[in-house]
């Protein structure tokens, strides 16, 4: 692990630096675009550079987004821990790098994923969807508010919202 | 204001509450303690048990009962959107039952409407008020609900009515035995629900007899709308059919539960066998219902 936060911090160097904002690390490089939507940077002016494909001892192929400008709440960043549970995150002021955070899964999920049952009424009325989280051995699972069914997290279908 | 959506809401001591007052209402069931109340009855699909036996739980206890039974005479064929309806529903009633086709529905109703809302029935998810029934009708045969071993045949995949009793009757401490084809095994989130309760469960895949162990038989219908294959159903359902040579040198206290309707899960000699207990079990749905109202009303 200390090698590969040795390495890390060695790539970091020869990426362009940001002065003031947040820089996302260990994101699965597949899962780079979802944690964007997720985030809602679609939308907004803030500068944004991305890498991705980089590699990564831990997640094989990552990717990393720096973001100036912008400083997340626990409980939003904690959304991109669906699909990027390794996520870390680097708090920028002036250069330097004023805190570390880890994402953790939330209890609860609002608005953000999918129901796969189709016969979920938030299918077919307008509602916002509702999960609870639970982990076990076979990994995440997200619970239905409404229809009470376990949607596995290999299986998550990210809402478009294009929150700015 | 409380509702009664998934058996979950209710805890341990409030389930046990509901069967007290079930058990009071068969001793006495005409109570019309509800006179000033109306209740609404909206089934947006087709029921005869569940919505007469609440009509006549509603009746016996005084209160009166608005509603429809059919989609047809709504205006939801006019496009009126279910948020709608049971925004002007709950205008109108002091509590509202709901049947609906659409998994999650009732919860979605009870976060809408302004009164108390019981679930009777939301696609493959839940029908809490079976399965109130289903313990009263345990309760009442048994003598007890703690440490029974219970017995589950047929669709343990989609039946609702079997997730549900799982989940009510783990307060008690049974010995659950799955009997089941592949296709229709219990899910694995209930296997791993069990599991973190520490409750003892074994799984099988023919039913033939040896239920020596067994105080309940919880018999439920093969649906033959789940299978693709018209001949595998036909295989899987005479693999699970109860007969009355499989009731030989079970104990006696034994009781087959059945949710109904029946098909061919159950054959006809059995009805007559003391351990047949499903026609008993429909009548208990009116003094639950009454126990089910009667609280929620209450709080």
């Amino acid at each position: 692990m200390e090698n590969e936060e040795t390495m890390e911090e060695k790539k970091k160097l020869k990426v362009s630096a940001i002065r003031n904002g947040t820089v996302i690390d260990r994101i699965p490089a597949n899962e780079l675009f979802h944690v964007i939507e997720i985030l809602g940077l679609t939308n907004g002016d803030f500068q944004m550079t991305f890498g991705t494909n980089l590699e990564s001892k831990v997640l094989g192929k990552k990717a990393i987004i720096k973001i100036s400008d912008k400083f997340f709440e626990e409980d939003d960043v904690n959304r991109i821990a669906l699909v990027a549970p390794d996520a870390k995150l680097n708090i920028i002021r002036d250069y330097a790098v004023v805190e570390k955070r880890q994402v953790s899964i939330p209890s609860e999920i609002h608005g953000l994923a999918r129901c796969l049952n189709p016969r979920c009424v938030t299918n077919h009325e307008p509602v916002e969807t509702r999960f609870t989280t639970r982990m076990s051995p076979n990994g995440l699972y997200l619970r239905c508010h409404y229809c009470e069914k376990e949607t596995s997290g290999k299986n998550l279908q990210i809402i478009s919202k294009n929150k700015s | 204001m409380k509702s009664l959506i998934s058996i979950n809401d209710f805890n341990k001591e409030e389930m046990l509450q509901v069967l007290d007052l079930a058990s009071a209402y068969e001793a006495n069931p005409n109570q019309p303690l509800f006179r000033d109340k109306v209740i609404a009855c909206i089934f947006f699909e087709p029921s005869t048990r569940t919505r007469l036996s609440f009509e006549t739980a509603a009746n016996r206890l005084g209160a009166r009962v608005i509603g429809f039974s059919s989609l047809s005479s709504t205006s939801v064929t006019k496009g009126e959107s279910l948020k709608d309806t049971l925004k002007m529903v709950s205008n109108y009633a002091d509590m509202i039952v709901i049947r609906h086709s659409l998994d999650g529905a009732a919860r979605f109703a009870s976060e809408i409407a302004g009164c108390p809302v019981i679930n009777a029935g939301d696609g493959a998810n839940q029908h809490p008020t079976q399965t109130l029934l289903d313990m009263y009708s345990i309760r009442k045969t048994q003598g007890t609900l703690d440490n029974l071993s219970i017995t589950m045949v047929g669709d343990l995949k989609y039946g609702r009515t079997v997730h549900s009793l799982l989940q009510a009757m783990s307060h008690f401490n049974p010995r659950f035995t799955f009997i089941s084809c592949p296709e229709l095994g219990i899910p694995q989130e209930y296997k791993d629900f069990l599991d973190e309760r520490g409750i003892r469960y074994e799984e099988k895949q023919v039913l033939e007899g040896g239920f020596e162990q067994a105080d309940i038989l919880y018999m439920t219908r093969v649906q033959q709308e789940r299978f693709q294959d018209p001949m595998e159903y036909e295989r899987v359902k005479d693999l699970l059919s109860l007969n009355a040579s499989m009731l030989n040198g079970t104990k006696p206290n034994l009781r087959i539960l059945h949710p109904l309707p029946r098909v061919k899960e159950i054959a006809i000699d059995v009805d007559e066998r003391p351990e047949a207990y499903y026609f008993d079990q429909a009548r208990n749905g009116v003094y639950t219902r009454m126990g089910i109202i009667t609280y929620l009303m209450n709080q």
